[in-house]
This record gives structure tokens, sequence and C-alpha cells, in this order.
């Protein structure tokens, strides 16, 4: 059996002391699919995923989960960071573990868990390397590794190609969508990068500048396995969400502009 | 207008020292081999600052004597105990000070304020409150040890990456898990180069409390030789001091190499 789970963002509201980023957001992220966050930087995308992982406390509304999750669940909302957030002092198979070291499983089962998620992630030979001999690409599917050990139901993913070069997302890009529909797991996914949202997302939430408020949601029902990014359809909802997206980037990089002057 | 022409020159050079691993030991002999021909020239007395050649006699009379030996032992003991207990409590204190809110407010508010008294002003109190024994000596290392050990491991905790704790507890680690698994070894660190720290000011401890009240120990010894204006025996005796600070220093950088190896 698969998870499948499904939350509702209630009213929600935060501010970090005087400065509101999310204003009464509400929100429905289906269950088993992928829904992409995008929005002018500051619109509160990372602080609403740490909201629905348990990260951040709202200043105001809640998050409520509904729906089953599988017997072998170790964590049902489990995050992928965007620095990769890994452990310097234990190796690649030394961080995956860790994760599992607090759970009901046995060493031996552990281990088996370990060995079938590096291999899954294509790690199997990097086992022993420390992170700090990996390159970015690696590094991130040591994270992605490390949440599917604990087969989540919820996957969160905060911006975690940001940090890469062009050729390496393109590649990750591809593995995340295949990893994604193979564990079936509810998805949210922050990215600024509308090509990204456009190749993963089912569901695309558009935020408006800060304080950050639905703006307007999209849907592309083509399978994430027959998604290319030259596909027209995917090119018009990527134009379509510059289009949404401009004037509120503008704003945003002038009033970063601006806070920094 | 000027004209620009010809190679462009290499201009990023130098800020980048580099280890000549012979450098060290050819500066050393090289100190000690400029002060014994200061001696045997006549420049320099005997008297008052001996000679390497002399310094070395009296080290091997002290080692065949055996009486090297005893000074050692109670030296090296009043270090160790001094400076484990000094260690451990301060790992404890600046761990809870690290870790809890409710600790570090009152807490680095009585660590600031004791931490500038010089602690050798201390040990004539302590010899008050403790005695002439081996406790003031003891408890003296462990007060100077004590307070840098506070203050670099609630640095190190502090600089443990938040971003690494959140993941952990984005896991659901359990508080235990996340303190021994991410903050202690996050803190190793900054708590090794603290050692670093400690290990001298203990030795300038001992050797401070043992002149005050002791007649065992490397302290005691280098009073007696200068009491007695014999400069090879109290110079020995600040070799083995010398040499009592390099052996730690090795030991602390395989420490560091075992435990750090991932850096």
């Amino acid at each position: 059996m698969t998870s499948s789970v499904r939350l509702h963002v209630q009213g929600v509201s935060h501010a970090y002391r005087e400065l509101s980023v999310l204003a009464g957001l509400d929100l429905e992220i289906p269950a088993g699919e992928v829904t992409v966050l995008v929005g002018p930087s500051g619109c509160g995308k990372s602080t609403l995923l740490g909201i629905l992982g348990g990260l951040v406390k709202p200043s105001q509304g809640r998050v409520a989960m509904e729906g089953a999750v599988a017997d072998d669940c170790l964590n049902p909302l489990t995050y992928v960071f965007q620095d990769f957030a890994l452990v310097p002092w234990r190796t690649v198979a030394g961080n995956v573990s860790l994760v599992l070291e607090d759970t009901k499983l046995s060493r031996a089962e552990r281990a088996a868990r370990v060995a079938e998620v590096l291999a899954v992630a294509g790690l199997a030979d990097f086992a022993d390397a420390w992170p700090k001999q990996l390159s970015g690409g690696m590094r991130q599917r040591v994270g992605i590794a490390r949440a599917l050990a604990v087969r989540p139901a919820v996957l969160l993913m905060d911006e975690p190609l940001s940090a890469l070069d062009a050729q390496t997302r393109g590649l990750l890009l591809d593995e995340f969508a295949e990893v994604i529909a193979r564990t079936g797991a509810t998805t949210v996914y922050v990215t600024h990068n509308l090509a990204e949202a456009t190749r993963l997302g089912q569901q695309i939430v558009v935020l408006g500048r800060r304080p950050g408020r639905v703006r307007e949601i999209l849907r592309i029902d083509t399978p994430l396995s027959q998604r290319r990014l030259d596909d027209p359809d995917l090119v018009a909802v990527e134009a379509r969400l510059w289009e949404l997206l401009r004037g509120d980037a503008a704003a945003a990089d002038r009033e970063l502009t601006d806070a920094e002057a | 207008m000027p004209k620009l022409k010809g190679v462009v020159p290499f201009r990023a050079g130098g800020y980048a020292p580099r280890h000549i691993g012979w450098a060290s030991p050819v500066t050393l002999i090289g100190l000690l081999v400029f002060w014994q021909i200061l001696v045997w020239l006549g420049w320099a007395s005997t008297a008052y600052a001996s000679s390497p050649v002399l310094i070395g006699r009296a080290l091997a009379a002290l080692v065949a004597s055996g009486e090297l030996w005893g000074h050692l032992a109670a030296s090296l003991q009043r270090l160790a105990i001094g400076w484990v207990v000094g260690t451990v409590a301060g790992l404890v204190v600046g761990f809870a000070l690290g870790l809890f809110t409710l600790a570090r407010s009152p807490g680095m508010a009585v660590v600031s304020a004791l931490f500038p008294i010089p602690k050798i002003a201390l040990v004539p109190l302590f010899i008050i409150w403790f005695g002439i024994g081996e406790s003031s000596k003891i408890i003296t290392l462990a007060f100077g040890v004590f307070f840098p050990t506070v203050i670099n491991t609630v640095a190190g905790v502090d600089g443990v990456p938040r971003g690494l704790i959140r993941m952990a507890q984005s896991f659901n680690l359990k508080h235990w898990s996340i303190v021994t698994k991410i903050v202690l070894p996050g803190a190793l660190p900054a708590i090794l180069s603290g050692f670093r720290i400690t290990t001298s000011t203990a030795i300038i401890l001992l050797v401070a409390a043992e002149m005050i009240g002791a007649d065992k120990g490397i302290g005691a010894f280098v009073l007696q030789a200068g009491n007695l204006y014999d400069t090879d025996n109290l110079l020995a005796g600040i070799v083995v001091l010398s040499a009592i600070g390099l052996c730690v220093s090795w030991v602390l950088g395989r420490l560091e190499r075992v435990l750090l190896g991932w850096r």
C-alpha cells in the first residue's frame, strides 16, 4: 500500500516580527500530486513549505493532514533541503542511515534500506564517500536518497536544484520526475525556475508579492513521464507563469534593492 | 595616449604562506648553536644564562639520579587531574548553556564575570580554603581550565549549522540523538581548538601553584634552582616544561586528525 495524504492550508498567516510574509492563505494540496509553489522573491514560498513541514509555526491558521500512510512510512512529512543539509562528519551511507537510527528498524533492515535507496539514487558506489568529496548534484542525490529511505507520504522540496549548475539541474529534474512518479508521494516543490515548475507541477500555485497570497492556480494534466521541456503546451504554461510573475518579480527586486540601500 | 604592449604580468603571488618542514628544526638548532657560541666566546655569562651544553648536562644528571621523575610525576598527575576535572565540568556547563535558554542567560552572566579574573591571583585564596596540599593546586588548574572550556563549548554549539539541526528535527530524530549525532560532533572543532588553549593555561597555572606551595613538581624544582642561582637546573626545568607542552600539543594534533578527519 502506498501513502495517500492531502494537506489543507487553512487561513495561514505568518510574520517575522513586523514583516508579514503570508496573509490568510488557503490552499488544497491534493494527494499523490506534485504541487509547485512559485512566486517572486520574499513572497513566503519557503516559509509556507516550512509551515507545511512543521518547521515553522504559523502566526495564524493551521495545516490539516488527511489520508492514509503506508505501513513502512517512517516520516510522513519529509524535507529535501536547498543546501542539501548533509552531515559532513558522516559518509554518504551514514547520512542516509542517520534518519533511520531512531526508528523501529533493526540494524540489518536499516542497512538493506540504505543500500536500496542509494541504488535508486545512483549512489551505490559512493556509500563510503564523504560529502566533501561529492559534487553538488551528487550531494542532492544523497538528500533524495535520505528522503526516500523513510518512505515519505509527503515530500517537501525547497528549491532543491537552485544550488546546482544548469546541466546538473536538467539531469536531476528528470530523475526527480521519475522518483516522484515511482513513490507516488504527495509532493510540494518550491522553485523560482519556471521550467522546473512546468516539468514537475501538476498543480502550480502562483503566489503574489509579500505578504504572499494565492494569486492563481494552474493545472497541467500531462503525466510526468510524458513531459518534455519543449512541449508547446508546457511552453505556453511557462509563458503564462512569467506573465503573472513579471510585474511582481520586478517590484520585489526593487524592494530588495531599496532595503539593501 | 599611453600605449600598452607586452606580456600580461602575473600579479597574484604571495599572501599564501607555506610550511617548510626543515625550517623549524634548523631554526631551533641554529639558535642553540648561536647561544653556545656566545658562551664559548665569553660574550654571555653562564652564571646568568647557562648554556645549551650545561643545560643538557643538568638534564642528564637529573635523569640519572631519578630526581626528574619524582618532580615530573607530581606535575603530570596534578596537570592530568586538574585538566580533566576542569574540562569535564566545562563541557557539561558549556553544553547546558549552549542548548538551553533557561541556563544560558544566567549562566553566561556568571561565566563572563568570573572568566577575566587572573586565576593565579586565586591560588592563595584556594590555599586558605583547601589547604596547602594537592586539592588547592588541582582546583586552581581546574578553575583555570573550566572557563575557557565553557566559552569554547558554547561557541562550538552556537556554530553548529542550524540547518543540520532542522534537518534532524524534520526527520523526527530524538533530542538525545540530535545532541550526540549533530551538536556534539559539530561543536567538536571549536572544543578541540579550545583544548590547545586550556592545556597551555593548565601548564602555566601548574607552575604558579607549585611555586607557591609545593616541594615536589617542576614548578617547585625551578623555584628552588632559582633561589640557589642554579641557572643550569632552572633552565633544565623550563626545558622539561616546554617538552610537556610539545607532547600535549602533539597528542592534541593526533586527536584532531582522528576525530576531525572528515574536514
